[in-house]
């Protein structure tokens, strides 16, 4: 966990009390509609087709046992008890009241939290592995880099009117779980050939209408430049980036117009300038951000306890979950385990304000108090003792979040869509539910192996339909949902843009199509083990296409 | 963002003002005698541009009633009652299609 200082505390505090007057004065006609919005988006306040929604940043998506509490409080008391974990590691309620929402940022600045650098077009919520700290494959927390860059980009003011957001994601590990290729800015830590860490700068990633994967633009950045380069790259976006077209105003266009070694040129010009000045880290400020980082007081415990290999050799379903959400910790004796947010029949992403005290509860009885999002909108308790798996795994099965679909065909990941969203065309929530029902069959989906959905709504794309391995993108036709289908894209280190197979399908036949390509994929693989991504990449789009198009 | 008033209205059929409640962000529809509602059909509904445009300038006025406020079709039923006029406003007006975790139905 990070600990914030009084200098933190006091931003927020006061930030609570600026907008708890902004609102009062808007309330009264004071400041006019057009005065209040840029300040309420500052906030993470949007206005939604029914709501007011309030986004809340979850800083590299580590949470505390406290803070989740108090979000399901958040959801209990302002809006109708429950909330919903977005892909950028934030979680949203929809249904808050303008008039409430100065006491429930009072309530959260309580356990330090808020809605800055959620909206707007400011550099915002920093994101990473959810695994970071204790993923087995990992050269050091990217968390503390995450923080620098949070803490240098909060209220800055050069970075607060940016043409456009601007989205950065760290990942430390081989495995990309930040999927930090598909991010305005993705910053891979790794050790160069003289074994020192760094970082590899990409940029111009991102989805939403006009899709690319990031460039490399920078293959080591020593750790004292992070910050002076990051400003460097910001100040050239903030300077060429467009302003006139908000379709070509994020980073990603200005990029792919000049071209990125040009673009690394200005960069590197811009860089030259300010790299040995006062955004140099120094190492005692790398320390002092490190050392505000807790970890877990582990104990000297042995891989594979009795009370788990029993358990293994007895219980079937547990054995499936295990297999399922437990994953390898750093620390022996330890297991990272995914809570699925994705039951069958529900919507993708969203917890109950009774969900997330039971969690909370869950987390400081077996995870050291400390609970992760992750981009997939699944949760996870990063430090459980594998002694305690079995009687984990019952109590979190009670509450509904025990799923053994990670990874499958039932674990999507999907917008709000049209069912709350203002800027949607489609819904995606209850396409994503049908499909968690024709897929209810755990074992078979398991049998499928890894198969990513992502639905969109919208060409916003914040269901990152690109990057699914099967993607749907909502679309509007008189008046009709239609849906456009792509495969093989992939959000990891080998990030790729899927591709759109052919003519939109109405809202009717979307998951008919789902079945109609896992049909396919089933007679197409090579051997049990070749994953749906990895049968598209032998035999290529057409025969799959062939099989959603011949009846349609 | 261009303001509502400034674009171009096109109206092909019967319309309605509607917009979002200050306070709360609850739908609310205009009325003929410029008040909002949260009730369908008591909303002013009006078939012409200019119509609409007047109605519209009427409801844009008012900033602290409601926020967001455009112009939106409808369909009238037997007894000449408006009805969402497509599924944007279905949702709007009956919420989400979805049960809400909070009350499964699944």
């Amino acid at each position: 966990m990070y600990h914030y200082d009084d200098f933190d505390r006091t931003l927020v505090a006061e930030r609570v009390d600026e907008f708890r007057d902004q609102v009062a004065r808007r309330l009264s006609g004071e400041l006019s509609e057009d005065e209040f919005k840029p300040l309420r988006l500052m906030n993470g306040v949007y206005l939604q087709l029914h709501a007011y929604m309030l986004r809340i940043a979850i800083p590299y998506g580590t949470l505390s046992s406290a803070q989740l509490r108090m979000l399901g409080h958040v959801g209990r008391r302002y809006d109708r008890n429950y909330g919903h974990f977005t892909t950028r590691q934030n979680i949203q309620f929809n249904w808050i009241k303008l008039q409430d929402l100065p006491d429930a940022m009072a309530d959260l600045a309580k356990v330090e939290m808020h809605g800055m650098q959620t909206s707007g077009n400011c550099v915002r919520n920093i994101t990473t592995d959810q695994w970071a700290g204790v993923a087995a494959d990992e050269i050091e927390d990217p968390r503390i880099w995450a923080e620098i860059l949070r803490q240098h980009s909060t209220m800055h003011p050069e970075f607060s009117f940016l043409p456009r957001k601007f989205k950065i994601a760290i990942t430390a590990s081989t495995h990309d779980r930040a999927a930090v290729k598909v991010h305005d800015i993705g910053l891979r830590l790794h050790r160069n050939g003289a074994g020192e860490v760094g970082f590899e700068v990409l940029v111009g990633g991102g989805l939403g209408r006009t899709p690319y994967i990031g460039k490399s633009i920078k293959p080591f950045l020593h750790k004292r430049d992070l910050l002076s380069y990051i400003e460097a790259i910001l100040r050239v976006y903030n300077q060429f980036g467009r302003r006139d077209n908000i379709y070509k105003a994020r980073i990603k266009i200005l990029v792919h117009e000049l071209g990125a070694e040009a673009f690394a040129k200005e960069v590197e010009a811009e860089w030259q300038l300010i790299k040995d000045g006062a955004l140099a880290l120094d190492p005692a400020v790398i320390a002092d951000v490190a050392a505000r980082f807790s970890y877990p007081d582990y104990e000297q415990l042995e891989d594979s306890p009795a009370t788990l290999t029993s358990a293994l050799a007895s219980d079937p379903q547990f054995k499936i979950w295990f297999g399922n959400a437990v994953s390898n910790h750093k620390v022996p004796g330890y297991a990272i385990v995914t809570l699925s947010l994705k039951p069958t029949g529900g919507p993708p992403g969203d917890a109950t304000a009774e969900q997330m005290d039971a969690i909370a509860d869950l987390a400081d009885k077996y995870s050291f108090g400390e609970i992760r999002v992750g981009h997939e909108q699944n949760l996870v308790f990063p430090h459980v003792p594998q002694r305690d798996l079995p009687a984990l795994w019952k109590a979190i099965d009670a509450i509904g979040v025990a799923t053994p679909n990670l990874g499958t065909v039932s674990d999507i990941i999907a917008c709000p869509g049209l069912d709350y969203c203002s800027l949607a065309n489609a819904r995606s929530i209850p396409v994503a539910e049908e499909i968690t029902r024709r897929f209810r069959d755990h074992n078979l989906a398991r049998d499928l192996g890894r198969l990513h959905i992502n639905i969109s709504g919208c060409i916003n794309a914040c269901g990152h339909h690109h990057v699914g391995h099967i993607g749907l993108l909502g679309v509007e036709k008189n008046d009709q949902e239609y849906y456009q289908v792509s495969i093989g894209g992939r959000a990891d280190e080998h990030a790729e843009l899927g591709t759109l197979l052919g003519p939109a399908v109405p809202y009717a036949e979307a998951v008919d199509v789902v079945e109609d390509l896992v049909a396919a994929y089933l007679e197409l693989r090579a051997r049990p083990d070749e994953i749906f991504l990895d049968t598209v990449k032998r035999v290529g789009v057409e025969p799959f296409k062939e099989r959603v198009y011949a009846t349609r | 963002m261009t303001s509502p008033l400034q674009q171009k209205l096109k109206v092909n059929g019967p319309v309605i003002i509607t917009a979002n409640r200050l306070g709360d962000g609850a739908v609310v529809h205009f009325t003929a005698d410029h008040r909002w509602t949260t009730q369908l059909d008591e909303a002013a509904v009006v078939t012409t541009a200019p119509a609409a445009t007047e109605l519209l300038h009427a409801a844009v006025a008012d900033d602290i009633g409601a926020v967001g406020a455009y112009v939106a079709p409808v369909v009238l039923g037997a007894e000449g009652k408006p009805a969402p006029g497509n599924l944007r406003e279905r949702i709007r007006v009956a919420g989400p299609t979805v049960a809400l975790p909070s009350h499964p139905e699944f």
